[in-house]
């Protein structure tokens, strides 16, 4: 296999990470670090990587930054870019920084970028944004796929080393359904570096193969643990291939339910914390055995094995077999000390001392065994407490987490080789801690002399543990470091926190299918396909579409919206009305619940009659309104605003299931049964006559605010004769499926009678000329029904309703904002909704804001309604709106603009 | 007075998945007789009730499915009529649509975006309730181990079917 890493094409080995072929290629340079611009090679071997991140770049918005070399899987063709270097990796003007180093001490920002003020948004947010990551964000839309899937079992295993495969082979047995995840490629974990193991493995992941209740997902990191055994996998589907299926998703989220979780993460091996311990060719003893052993890329000719337990033996041991020629293994436990190392972009020297002798070792490869580090990370997330275990220098799980166990090597159970205890520090010079972000033993120190001593204000003004490998080679040897400095043990200074993710995730993943159309559900009505056939320019009302004007050729929306009020002043206009809400409310007790439910009083409402319905909050304020139909005694049909449609339904039955269990009687969403076309103007019954078989809907026999079932053109009907308009107006409900048919029907009639379509900007306008109110325009959470003038609804005689013990609480009634209209003197000047009102200009008090504003289609003036302080008490006064810049005059107003006497809805 | 008009049945019906683009192991249920029943009964159109929480009972070609206490669906025949009972009976015929999600993937389609857990131990033949389907409600029946019913009202139809379309598009769309 062929890749380039800077243009340069290199060969690989299949199964190779990044990282093994270029060092097979002898390339160990692969990154600088974020502060400094330190040339950089691989620390690690595996996820815990903070050096070796790269870009791959499979071409136009395919680009990834910030992948760890370590994990990322080599395929043909691959393109892969250093990162954080200008112009070049082996030249980087950026590194002045490490010569400016003495000037950059931890806090370097907090202290330097203070003052003068107007620098800040000039210059210093500038620069550091500059500074700021390591990698280039891809700046065009990810054309990549991305997949979720729920899933459940009796065991969740994450990590595929020795003990958490024979967890997953032992509950297979037993017929359990089993998930085991690895973030590698390959099952097998420490086992994979282990020749002789390699039968053993065969067999067991055949066997958990062949079983239909195992699911075996590799390349997959179990990223976080959420409440109830929930575990959030994410699973890597093609970014190891050279060429993908385009079905196929990149990514995948698994969304596990797990009865029991074994977590068998295994443990990190830690770096040795010394001079110049940060030069590429320095890696940990186990990446460089796993490197010699399992990728056959020996990462160096010439070692020195640097140890802090028994493990360095075995790494020196089998890097020899591997060839490479160990010049010496130096263990810290003998008296020894790193004094530095050379080598400009590669370690040429290590420097050592004991008891005032030194010696300086040439070598190309030096290995570190600070111990091991179990990963305790999900096991934490999980509320878990960990233990400090001094022999092991680590922490270790500790208290029981429900239907969670650790086994293996991250619950501490490690041979005792691995017991380093926390290992010597040598300080002086620049001896990293936390490689990514560049954090040093002195960094530490100093932040501890300024006074800081918890550990997580330590890692937050020194950064770190705060990049993004969060620490995972680095935590512990901070926490010996300050628990030194502050003559303290590792327990009294504490643990950082463990949050998700464990490794990053794409943002793909975690939005899964939820982008573009999938989003968000995109609602339309039965007779959507014809609003956009007739040219209507569509609004968001929730999740809903709804047209909000019909623009004829060259028309602009002032203009369409004009044409559409006066066309239903003058003759005919048909609305779809679908998206109110709907609710069926039956049962022998049906009357007595509106009477609890609604302010109005329903009991002496006959069968065949409408209402108009309004209903309070708890709190005593308007929650939502609409027209209620009595169909019978014992069923009523209640109509919602579009928007409180889900939010009244489930209120209702909220009391109805909790406070009124007695009550015989049972809501139903007909919401989407009904597909509604609103007919209004003077000549609305000449259209529908031909339409509705026969039935009667004259002025006698079906007044205003009338119902009555019937059939159009042979379909079932409700029929309401309602208005929101102003004018004589019927609401055609028939079953949704009829909807287009209905509305084709309707439109031809319409059509006929010199009417059209209108929208909801229409709709807005008629009704803010009768000064009927929107919920939620006009109130706003805190208006009582007297507010916006309501009161008259208000069924006086009943015992309760909900809210009306709050309507009689103080501060309820007495100077309160009440809904009045507004003129500007200019007929021309629309205001502006939401603007503040005051009483003059030279007084800022603000006494009520404009909550509605239109041109005024039909009345020859502006109109605007306000919620005004003791706003009935001003009417004929004269209030400024308050602009930027400038106030405008107006003259309050009773909120009726049009036929106040009401004398067309009775037409 | 105009000329008579046809009757509007003579017109087509129109779902909200009519020119929705097929997709693998999906098929639209034809129309139904869908009835929300609720209150103190025990029958309905002669069948009993079934009063085994999250259960459906299936009669013939009608299939009542248990939803909450005193609250059941009723999906019948499309020429079936609506039986008034003890209780609440509401005709929802045009409320929700029906698609069924067949094969030996339909579980792992359904949850690409429904949690629950759909192994046959978990949900059984005859199995229903409601949940949730990504940002979508919906009733969920099991009718044979490869055959689920789902409901879902109208207006969320295309949603839910073109996020089974996203879904099925690994197993090889066409």
């Amino acid at each position: 296999m062929k890749f380039t890493f800077d243009g340069r094409p290199y060969e690989a080995r299949r199964g190779d990470t990044l990282a093994a072929a270029l060092i097979r290629n002898g390339v160990h340079l692969m990154g600088r670090s974020f502060k400094y611009h330190r040339p950089r090679g691989v620390l690690a071997a595996g996820a815990e990587e903070p050096n070796a991140l790269v870009e791959i770049d499979r071409g136009g918005a395919r680009r990834t930054p910030n992948l760890r070399a370590t994990v990322v899987e080599v395929f043909d063709g691959m393109v892969a870019r250093s990162q954080n270097r200008t112009p070049s990796l082996r030249f980087d003007v950026g590194a002045v920084n490490d010569l400016l180093a003495p000037f950059l001490p931890p806090g370097f920002y907090y202290k330097t970028f203070m003052w003068p003020i107007g620098a800040w948004a000039k210059l210093y947010e500038p620069l550091i944004r500059r500074a700021a990551g390591l990698g280039r964000a891809p700046d065009l839309p990810d054309t990549d796929r991305y997949t979720q899937r729920f899933a459940h079992c009796d065991v969740l295993v994450i990590g595929a080393g020795p003990a958490g495969l024979a967890a997953a082979a032992e509950a297979a047995a037993a017929g359990m359904r089993v998930m085991l995840c690895d973030e590698q490629a390959e099952f097998g974990g420490s086992l994979l570096s282990d020749p002789a193991a390699a039968a053993g493995l065969h067999e067991t992941l055949a066997a958990l193969f062949a079983n239909p209740r195992a699911t075996m997902l590799c390349r997959t990191t179990a990223f976080g643990i959420y409440g109830d055994n929930l575990v959030g996998l994410a699973e890597r589907v093609t970014d190891h291939l050279p060429d993908p299926d385009p079905a196929l998703p990149r990514e995948r989220l698994w969304q596990v339910r797990a009865k029991r979780i074994v977590v068998a993460a295994g443990a990190i091996e830690r770096p040795l914390v010394f001079p110049g311990n940060d030069r590429p060719g320095i890696m940990l003893g186990d990446a460089a055995r796993i490197f010699a052993t399992r990728y056959g890329a020996n990462p160096g000719r010439n070692a020195v094995v640097v140890t802090a337990c028994d493990t360095g033996a075995d790494v020196a041991r089998d890097l020899a077999a591997s060839g490479v020629r160990i010049a010496r293994v130096i263990d810290l436990r003998e008296g020894f000390r790193v004094t530095g190392t050379s080598g400009r972009l590669r370690v040429s020297f290590i420097g050592i001392e004991r008891g005032g002798a030194r010696e300086k070792i040439p070598c190309d490869l030096v290995a570190m065994c600070g111990g091991w580090t179990p990963s305790i990370h999900l096991y934490s997330q999980a509320r878990g407490k960990p233990r400090f275990d001094a022999a092991l220098g680590a922490f270790v799980p500790d208290t029981e987490v429900s239907n969670l166990i650790c086994v293996g090597a991250c619950a501490g159970d490690m041979p005792g080789a691995y017991r380093a205890g926390i290992a010597p520090v040598s300080s002086e010079g620049r001896a990293f801690v936390d490689f990514q972000n560049d954090v040093t033993a002195k960094d530490l120190e100093l932040a501890t002399r300024e006074g800081f001593r918890s550990i997580e204000h330590v890692k937050r003004y020194t950064t770190t543990g705060m990049a993004t490998d969060q620490g995972k080679t680095s935590n512990i040897n901070a926490l010996g470091i300050v628990a030194g400095a502050l003559g303290a043990t590792i327990p009294e200074i504490g643990l950082t926190t463990f949050r998700t993710p464990y490794t990053p995730v794409t943002f793909g993943t975690l939005a899964g299918h939820s982008r573009g159309d999938l989003f968000d559900p995109v609602r339309t009505t039965p007779m959507h396909q014809l609003a956009v056939a007739a040219g209507a320019v569509f609004e968001d009302v929730g999740t809903w579409k709804r047209a909000r004007y019909f623009p004829r050729a060259a028309e602009d929306m002032h203009m369409a919206v004009a044409r559409e009020c006066r066309m239903v002043r003058d003759s005919v206009g048909m609305f779809d009305a679908t998206t109110l809400g709907e609710i069926e409310v039956v049962g022998a007790d049906a009357a007595e619940f509106m009477n609890r439910v609604y302010i109005n009083a329903w009991t002496r409402l006959a069968p065949g009659r409408c209402r108009y319905g309004v209903m309070l909050g708890e709190n005593g304020f308007v929650m939502d309104d609409g027209v209620v139909g009595r169909l019978a005694p014992d069923r009523f049909h209640v109509t919602t605003t579009t928007g409180g449609a889900a939010r009244v339904l489930a209120a209702m039955e909220d009391y109805r299931q909790t406070e009124w269990p007695e009550l015989r009687v049972w809501l139903t969403s007909v919401s989407e049964q009904w597909a509604v076309i609103a007919v209004q103007g003077p000549r609305a019954r000449e259209a529908l006559l031909p339409l509705v078989d026969g039935l009667d809907i004259s002025a006698a026999v079906m007044p205003h605010m009338s119902v009555v079932e019937g059939t159009f053109l042979g379909i079932e009907m409700r029929l309401f004769r309602v208005s929101f308009s102003g004018e004589m107006g019927f609401e055609v409900n028939v079953p949704a499926d009829y909807g287009h048919a209905a509305w084709e029907a309707i439109s031809a009639r319409v059509g006929a009678c010199q009417g059209g379509l209108y929208g909801t900007e229409a709709m807005h306008v008629l009704r803010a000329e009768k000064g009927f109110i929107i919920v939620g325009q006009e109130t706003d959470g805190t208006a009582t029904p007297d507010d916006v003038g309501l009161a008259w609804a208000i069924g006086k005689a009943k015992p309760d309703f909900i809210g009306k013990r709050s309507l009689t609480r103080s501060g309820m009634s007495g100077p309160r904002r009440q809904l009045v209209g507004l003129r500007t003197d200019d007929p021309a000047t629309v205001l502006e909704e939401g603007a503040q009102i005051t009483a003059t200009t030279d007084d800022n008090r603000p006494l009520g804001h404009v909550t509605s504003a239109y041109g005024g289609a039909t009345v020859g003036h502006s109109i605007a309604l306000a919620m005004i302080e003791s706003g009935r008490d001003r009417l004929g006064a004269t209030l400024q709106v308050r602009m930027p810049g400038r106030a405008i005059a107006v003259r309050v107003t009773a909120p009726v603009f049009y036929d106040p006497e009401g004398a067309r809805l009775d037409a | 007075m105009p000329d008579a008009l046809p009757p509007l049945a003579a017109l087509a019906r129109r779902g909200p998945l009519d020119r929705a683009s097929p997709v693998p192991g999906v098929t639209l249920a034809p129309p139904m007789r869908r009835v929300a029943l609720h209150g103190d009964m025990s029958f309905y159109a002669g069948i009993p009730l079934p009063r085994t929480p999250l259960r459906a009972a299936l009669s013939d070609e009608t299939a009542i499915l248990w939803l909450g206490p005193e609250e059941w669906l009723v999906l019948a025949p499309a020429c079936d009529n609506v039986v008034p009972g003890n209780g609440s009976v509401v005709d929802v015929s045009h409320r929700q649509v029906g698609l069924h999600i067949e094969g030996y993937r339909a579980e792992t389609l359904l949850n690409a975006a429904c949690p629950l857990d759909l192994d046959l131990d978990a949900f059984p033949v005859g199995a229903c309730t409601r949940t949730v389907f990504g940002k979508a409600q919906i009733t969920l029946w099991r009718r044979d181990a490869a055959l689920f019913h789902l409901e879902v009202a109208r207006s969320f139809a295309g949603y839910v079917h073109a996020l089974l379309r996203e879904a099925a598009l690994e197993f090889g769309a066409g």
